[in-house]
């Protein structure tokens, strides 16, 4: 059944803040094999006029997709997640992020579409930090596989 | 913000570096730990076919997060991406033995954004087994 249309538009508050540490950066650093130093060194990072190591540029998805949770769980919607798969992710940083960052994410339906038998939902996550400035603001498409499919 | 590319320098049809990543279970395991993604499909065999899949495969974000390296690692401070976009078009499957999958990565300077803020667009190609995997996969730097 196609998602309900009038969800669009529809903001969720804002998450607990999100403490990004210098381990979990680093942990991440490795996780994806990069070994750049400014994720891992802070003096490397300061040459590049960074205040602390900076997070890979995909890092923050960790949050905001937690943060999409709200919405894919939000009974109202309806979602069933077991059809679920991430079909596109878009990221438009205002900075990198950072070590030390308190980030709060505000979770928006920017769009819900049916394609082909399918729900295209399109979740908008602005990252701000604890100054209330924007940081990162990522897209996240979600497809809804049609249940006749199988 | 310190990119160690020259505006100047990254004419429309640029080619970066191109890079190959390797994808075992060992690298799964160790994203699922580091992104908090413990989704099944990426580590369990019998769940991932239970699902209809041909086996284990990569987390798209994992793949997405190893393509920027041809764009972080050319123009040297990754605090230089302002726009980074994918689509996940094809799965990357990983065996499980010591090769595992191989992502290869190429990109070339496809346009320039704003030349007042010296942005260009560089549009990425990452194959797995000569498929596309990822479309649409595009990221805006800012340079020197």
């Amino acid at each position: 059944m196609a998602l309900d249309q009038s969800f669009v538009g529809r903001s969720y508050p804002p998450t607990r803040p999100y403490e990004v540490g210098r381990e979990k950066i680093r942990e991440f650093a490795e996780a994806i094999g990069d070994p750049h130093p400014a994720y891992t060194d802070p003096a490397a990072a300061e040459k590049l006029g960074h205040p602390d190591v900076i997070a890979p540029p995909t890092f923050v998805f960790s949050i905001t997709y937690r943060a999409a949770g709200v919405v894919i769980e939000d009974p109202q919607l309806g979602l069933d997640f077991s059809r679920v798969v991430h079909g596109a992710q878009q990221f438009a940083y205002v900075r990198p992020v950072r070590a030390g960052d308190r980030l709060a994410v505000t979770s928006t339906i920017e769009s819900i579409n049916s394609l082909a038998g399918h729900d295209v939902l399109e979740i908008r996550g602005d990252v701000h930090d604890e100054t209330g400035e924007l940081v990162v603001t990522a897209r996240t498409k979600l497809v809804a596989r049609g249940a006749d499919e199988e | 913000m310190t990119a160690k590319i020259a505006f100047a320098d990254a004419e429309v049809g640029t080619e970066l570096p191109a890079q190959t990543f390797q994808v075992t279970r060992d690298t799964l395991v160790r994203y699922a730990g580091a992104s908090g993604d413990f989704n099944p499909i990426h580590w369990n065999d019998t769940f991932a076919t239970e699902v209809g899949l041909d086996g284990v495969i990569a987390h798209g974000m994992l793949t997405m997060a190893q393509a920027v390296r041809v764009v972080t690692d050319w123009v040297g401070d990754p605090g230089a991406v302002v726009d980074y976009g994918v689509r996940f078009i094809r799965q990357v499957k990983v065996p499980n033995d010591d090769k595992g999958a191989t992502v290869e990565v190429s990109a070339k300077v496809a346009a320039v954004v704003d030349e007042s803020a010296r942005t260009v667009r560089v549009d990425l190609l990452a194959k797995c087994d000569g498929q596309k995997v990822l479309g649409m996969a595009r990221a805006v730097v800012a340079l020197a």
